[in-house]
């Protein structure tokens, strides 16, 4: 075996010569270092040495004495197996593992020679569509779609959807009511996603590190001066170095727990690169303190709605296969309460449902819209509007339930036979149990609208096959969900919909968003999956892709965590409390989590990854004074554009975007809490996210980073396996269904694949069908877990019945009970309604919805194209503020015109926005969309107005629930003012913020 | 000989600006010398997307109006270019050329549509080209086209008496038609957003609640003429659409099974909503006493 090993070793110093001779790329990257390696066996003195200098190669056979990387492997037998398994692309986890293959040597070193040796295959590999003329066509990813990418001359061109082509296969057709309803054959994108030129070359990107200039990590820190300080730029050694000794520093004196890494709920899209995979394994690999997230898009149904039948592995939102063609064809009537996916483009389903929606104007089934808006979806399908004054929806929905009740409009059959617990929630409904019948009259008094209506609704909706979108998915997702009542909404919905029968034809949730009949078995890893993160606690990745990519695992050991919402709380007084996001069963949620853990110390680092807090977390003022709070010793902020939060850092770290660094995704593939999120689609796409330029500047991908500062820690082998992030790639590719499909080398050249729809009677089932007809589950979801099962596997739903409850048992067996949440929905007034005391001083009710043509931070701001679009931003004075819509006879009463600056305010802060006065939001509601990407306070930050447009500054931090960790902020009460900006032209504080706008040119 | 039009159909519109996006994408930081020079990063609305409210809460409705470079057949822009700084292809495109036009700000005032932009920077016209550079590279349609979700924006490449049929069989119309500048972007249903709507809601009563008339007949009068008719649905409403706005003084006649008829006179301004209309019952011994006014 010896002379095999020799000859491969004789082979691989070939193979690096001759790639070095074809690739220009391939010998930049050897003279890179200057170093010698060694190849050996250990059980015998066998082995090749390699000297690598001036961007040359010499080898000989035999050990050399001072090699500074050496590779050994057991026995020469093994080396063969190993080394002919990597040429072959087998990966050597295991070997490693069992250390049979060590490596040697300082950990840069280590990575550059293991990089050399791979690199050494991927030669010759071609990307992308060359177009003639030194144009050429990529491919990539956005939170809002695929796209075409068109590089020229190394600078990005355009971004454009992608047309399919003969290639492609044919989408899938529906029939209905005499017609056939087939999907475009080509891709949409969302505003979002288009609009991504300007943000790559945005001036705001960050073009390398920066320390901020008063903060000495050896003499004063100065962090009460975070958020107001400048920058100076330092190199890339001095900030990882940085970065590297001050968690050895925290972790030395504190320990792992005294680290935290804040991270947001999205990213740029990519699995490789997300936050619960390249991030979590470097956090897992250094060791932190967890945040616990709250469930966001899904509060109100996993503290309220799941009790009444389970789905917490959806985190208490509905299944909904088979829908858009049950709905085309069945449904006598769409109500969309609190649902406008128009605007929120079902998270990352781009423009998908709008051609859907289209088809239901065509057939005519007649629409309603509950919200207090007339949202962009009640405009484009039309139809009835209802407007409810914000977080009193559950009362016009117990008032559906009456009319039903007494005029006998459910569904008797399906209450009585696949539900518990009817007589108790009609002896609440009826009045019989508190002496308040709750009428259409009763509701009136609470909601605003006329009695008349919500009879006429109940009438409709109890006589006609109707299905109910509740949220922006239909099934589920974000709207009332996150109010200060959201849980009673989200009770609300389910019942009313099990009263109805959901499951039979044309009845179930849905607004045609989600359900599509794309394939459901074809596999490709959400980025629920965790990516290379390892993390088998915290992510889906033990489901499959751990299975289909073994990589090392990772794991945190400290228990202690912090509840996302009361952040700013943990760390300025030491101490907080919260709920667990657990999807595993009904009890979970149940359990406190309290900070600090016993014996764990508080935390004193914090690492701040991507999109800000500011605007996004509610009373996002607090933030503030916890940056400056001396309780955090050190701050870093890793991040692409300087906005939000990268100002309150120590240290940044500047990213590059997804256009820059290799990736792979499917489009809206989750899996995790959001399983099979690709139904939303008309066609599954997979795409490789090439990379189509360089990075600007000295930006680099989270991956490049966490492996660079993984090398101070000695953890640069482990954390990278060797790999770069294109490695990952195409680790991720072979472990998924794409191989028997596609080649490598054809993915890599045409960057995407379409999976085929499958033929009609290889669709999946349509949602709770099996539940209606009492059969056992057969939608292909892996949910609930097989012990939460109460009787047979698949049988039943995960309740304590198995049975769909009106009256929760979980509830009922809440020791002690849990006033907020009775077993029995009960309507509560909102804390932020107009019946508190607080509203004789803030008497309008803000809502503060998803914004319509960014995606969260991303978009917003940073001399994006979005810019531009008035209904976004309005342009006053050569600022672009955020927009407040106020009715016209609040507006006059206030004497505000459409277009004036106005100042909207509560007791805990103030924006000044632009007004748009208009009918289409209710008298005594105003509309300001949440998750600006601008902070820009007039004054002190944190203590003066915001004029970025953080509406987030007003709302309320409190949980919905107080034995829960959800978030209640979508409303709440404020005032608004006529505002006069002559005052406020430069916001101190704000650095950058006045930079003046130069003309559009790639940054160098 | 085949030419370029562009169709706008505001029914299908739902006002996601991906074509004013993508031509933002397409513009900005690129030249594309003979076709055009690079759009300024702010402000420059080479293709614009109006939007209008009509009506009033909670009778309210929106709709959106595509708006750029109209590609007539005889364009205002050309007759007062010099030098050859305007021309018109044989396919029906209009480019400004990005040489040859410079400093001709004439152009832009000449321009009965608002659609041609001044670049200041460059001493420049500037227009939306129908992506000229594209259509000649071989693509089937031009970026807006592309981008839009719902094919409310549609390009079509056919011969003038195609599109004239096309027209009449979808009810196409250009706007400023009258001038006879031979606009080529037609629009469909145009009057969600160039005329008004007139909605009411009917409301009943029975035994001691207030209810939705459903079912009751709606005509509408003016100047004697019988204009329309509709049938209020389950909540109530019912809704007249595509009225000239300030036409007026009308006439509304309600008649519902188990009601008094009932007339409403009033005058159109703008898209209005007549608020609740009251019927009162034939029979009047039923108790009223509607629950809680409003």
């Amino acid at each position: 075996m010896s002379m095999v090993f020799s000859a491969l070793l004789a082979g691989l110093y070939a193979l690096i010569r001759i790639c070095a001779w074809r690739s220009p790329s391939y010998r930049a990257q050897l003279a890179q270092r200057d170093f010698i390696a060694q190849i050996r066996v250990r059980d015998a003195d066998i082995g090749r040495w390699f000297i690598f200098s001036g961007g040359k190669v010499r080898s000989r056979a035999g050990l050399h004495p001072r090699p500074d990387v050496t590779v050994s492997y057991e026995t020469a037998a093994q080396a063969v197996t190993l080394i002919i398994g990597q040429l072959l692309g087998r990966h050597q986890t295991e070997a490693a593992k069992n250390f049979r293959l060590q490596v040697v040597g300082p950990d840069e070193l280590i990575y550059h020679f293991t990089q050399i040796l791979i690199a050494a295959q991927r030669v010759g590999w071609r990307f992308g569509t060359d177009l003639g003329g030194g144009l050429k066509r990529f491919t990539g990813m956005t939170n809002g779609g695929p796209c075409f990418v068109y590089v020229q001359g190394g600078k990005i061109l355009r971004i454009t959807p992608i047309d399919f082509d003969a290639d492609d296969p044919k989408p899938w057709t529906i029939e209905a009511r005499g017609r056939q309803f087939t999907p475009p054959r080509k891709t949409t994108i969302a505003p979002h996603g288009l609009a991504w030129k300007s943000l790559v070359y945005s001036q705001d990107r960050m073009l390398y590190p920066m320390r901020r200039v008063d903060f000495d990590p050896n003499g004063e820190r100065r962090p009460e001066n975070r958020g107001k300080s400048g920058y100076v730029r330092i190199s890339w050694d001095e900030a990882l170095d940085l970065v590297a000794a001050e968690i050895k520093r925290v972790k030395r004196s504190y320990g792992v727990s005294a680290i935290t890494f804040n991270h947001p709920s999205h990213q740029t899209w990519g699995y490789v690169g997300y936050w619960d995979s390249a991030l979590y394994r470097f956090a897992n690999a250094v060791g932190h303190t967890k945040m616990q997230h709250n469930p966001d898009s899904w509060e109100g149904w996993f503290w309220g709605a799941a009790h009444h039948w389970g789905y917490t592995m959806r985190l208490g939102m509905p299944e909904s296969y088979g829908t858009v063609e049950d709905l085309l064809k069945e449904a006598e009537l769409v109500v969309f309460w609190s649902s406008d996916p128009e605007s929120t483009n079902g998270l990352y389903a781009a423009h998908e449902g709008s051609i859907r929606r289209q088809w239901l104007k065509e057939l005519g089934v007649p629409t309603v819209h509950i919200d207090p808006y007339l949202n962009a979806t009640a405009a484009f399908v039309g139809g009835k509007w209802l407007a409810p004054r914000p977080g009193t929806d559950a009362a016009l929905a117990l008032a559906i339930a009456y009319v039903w009740i007494v005029e006998g409009l459910y569904d008797r059959r399906f209450v009585a036979e696949r539900t518990i617990g009817f007589d108790a929630w009609k002896r609440y409904v009826t009045g019989e149990e508190d002496g308040v019948p709750k009428t259409p009259e009763w509701q009136q008094a609470e909601t605003g609208i006329p009695a008349r209506e919500a009879r006429a609704l109940a009438r409709e909706w109890g006589r006609k096959r109707t299905y109910l979108a509740a949220g922006g998915w239909g099934a589920g997702f974000g709207g009332a969900c996150r109010s200060p009542t959201g849980h009673q909404w989200a009770r609300a919905m389910v019942c009313l919909a099990a009263m109805q029968g959901f499951g039979r034809p044309g009845v179930n949730f849905g607004n045609l968003q989600s359900g599509t009949p794309v394939d459901t078995s074809f596999y490709f890893p959400g980025y629920g999956e965790g990516g290379i993160s390892g993390d088998l606690v915290n992510t889906a990745s033990a489901i499959s892709l751990y299975q289909r990519m073994p990589h090392l695992l990772s794991m945190n050991t400290p228990m202690q965590q912090i509840p996302r919402m009361q952040l700013p709380e943990a760390i300025l007084t030491g101490k907080a409390e919260g709920y667990p996001r657990d999807g595993r069963s009904l009890e979970g949620q149940f359990l406190p989590l309290r900070y600090p853990a016993p014996g764990h110390e508080r935390v004193r680092l914090f690492y701040r990854y991507g999109g800000s807090n500011f605007a996004t977390m509610p009373d996002s003022n607090r933030y503030v004074a916890m940056y400056q709070s001396p309780n955090l010793e050190f701050v870093v902020n890793q991040s692409i554009w300087f906005e939000g939060e990268a100002k309150f850092a120590d240290i940044i770290l500047p990213v590059c975007t997804n256009f820059e660094r290799w990736d792979i995704s499917e489009w809206s593939g989750v899996s995790g809490f959001a399983h099979h999120l690709q139904t939303q689609l008309n066609h599954r796409v997979i795409v490789l996210q090439h990379k189509c330029i360089e990075p600007l500047g000295e930006s680099k991908s989270d991956y490049q980073i966490f492996v660079a500062l993984a090398q101070r820690l000695g953890l640069g082998a482990y954390y990278s396996e060797g790999m770069s992030d294109l490695d990952w790639v195409q680790r991720i590719f072979k472990a998924s269904d794409l191989p028997a499909h596609i080649s490598w080398k054809k993915f890599m050249r045409r960057g995407y694949f379409v999976v085929p729809s499958p033929p009609e009677r290889l669709r999946a089932p349509v949602a709770f069908r099996w539940f209606y007809e009492g059969r056992k589950k057969d939608v292909p979801e892996p949910h609930p877990l097989p012990c939460e099962y109460k009787g047979s596997y698949r049988e039943g739903l995960q309740t304590p019945s198995s049975k769909f409850e009106f009256e929760c048992t979980t509830l009922k067996r809440l020791d002690p009970p849990d006033p907020q949440r009775p077993p029995v929905l009960h309507f509560a007034r909102s804390s932020e309604g107009i019946e508190t005391p607080r509203a004789a001083t803030y008497p309008l009710q803000l809502l503060t919805p998803h914004p319509r043509y960014s995606f969260h931070t991303h978009c917003d701001g940073k001399h994006s194209f979005i810019n531009d679009i008035d209904d976004h931003r309005l342009r006053v004075n050569g600022h672009d503020y955020w927009i407040l819509r106020i009715n016209p006879a609040d507006a006059r009463r206030r004497g505000i015109a459409d277009g004036a600056l106005v100042k909207v305010f509560n007791e805990r802060g103030a924006v000044i926005c632009a007004a748009q006065v208009t009918e289409r939001v209710r008298p005594g509601v105003v509309h300001g969309c949440e998750s600006a990407a601008r902070y820009e306070t007039v004054g002190e930050p944190g203590r003066s107005a915001d004029r970025g447009g953080t509406m987030n500054v007003l709302t309320p931090k409190e949980s919905q629930i107080a034995r829960a960790h959800a978030l209640g902020s979508s409303n709440c009460l404020v005032e608004v003012a006529p505002y006069d900006d002559a005052g406020a032209a430069m916001a101190a504080g704000a650095v950058r913020a006045d930079a003046p706008v130069r003309e559009f040119v790639p940054a160098k | 000989m085949q030419k370029w039009n562009l169709v706008f159909d505001l029914t299908r519109c739902t006002g996601c600006h991906n074509c004013t996006l993508s031509v933002q994408d397409e513009y900005v930081g690129n030249a594309f010398p003979g076709y055009a020079a690079p759009m300024p990063l702010r402000g420059a609305r080479w293709v614009e997307l109006r939007r209008r409210d009509r009506g009033a809460f909670p009778a309210v409705d929106v709709a959106f109006l595509f708006q750029a470079c109209q590609h007539c057949d005889d364009p205002p822009c050309m007759r007062v270019a010099r030098d050859g700084a305007v021309r018109k292809r044989e396919d029906g495109i209009v480019i400004i050329d990005p040489e040859q036009a410079r400093g001709q700000k004439q152009i832009v005032d000449a321009c009965p549509y608002g659609a041609v932009h001044w670049n200041e920077e460059l001493q420049l016209p500037q227009h939306w080209n129908f992506d000229a550079h594209l259509i000649d590279a071989g693509w089937r349609a031009p970026r807006p086209v592309q981008a839009c979700p719902t094919a409310a924006l549609r390009a079509l490449k056919v011969t003038d008496e195609e599109m004239r049929n096309i027209a009449v069989v979808e009810g196409l119309v250009t706007l400023q038609a009258d001038r006879g500048h031979g606009a080529r972007l037609y629009y469909r249903h145009l009057s969600r957003f160039t005329h008004e709507f007139v909605a009411g809601t009917l409301v009943g009563v029975e035994g001691p609640h207030e209810v939705c008339v459903a079912g009751a007949r709606a005509t509408l009068l003016h100047n004697g003429a019988r204009v329309g008719e509709a049938t209020s649905d389950a909540f109530g409403d019912f809704r007249f659409d595509a009225l000239p706005p300030g036409s007026g003084a009308y006439s509304l006649d309600i008649t519902a099974d188990g009601y008094r008829r009932r007339t409403i006179d009033f005058e159109l301004a703008k898209s209005c909503w007549l608020g609740e209309v009251s019927l009162e019952p034939l029979h009047a011994e039923s108790d009223r006493s509607p629950a809680h006014p409003l």
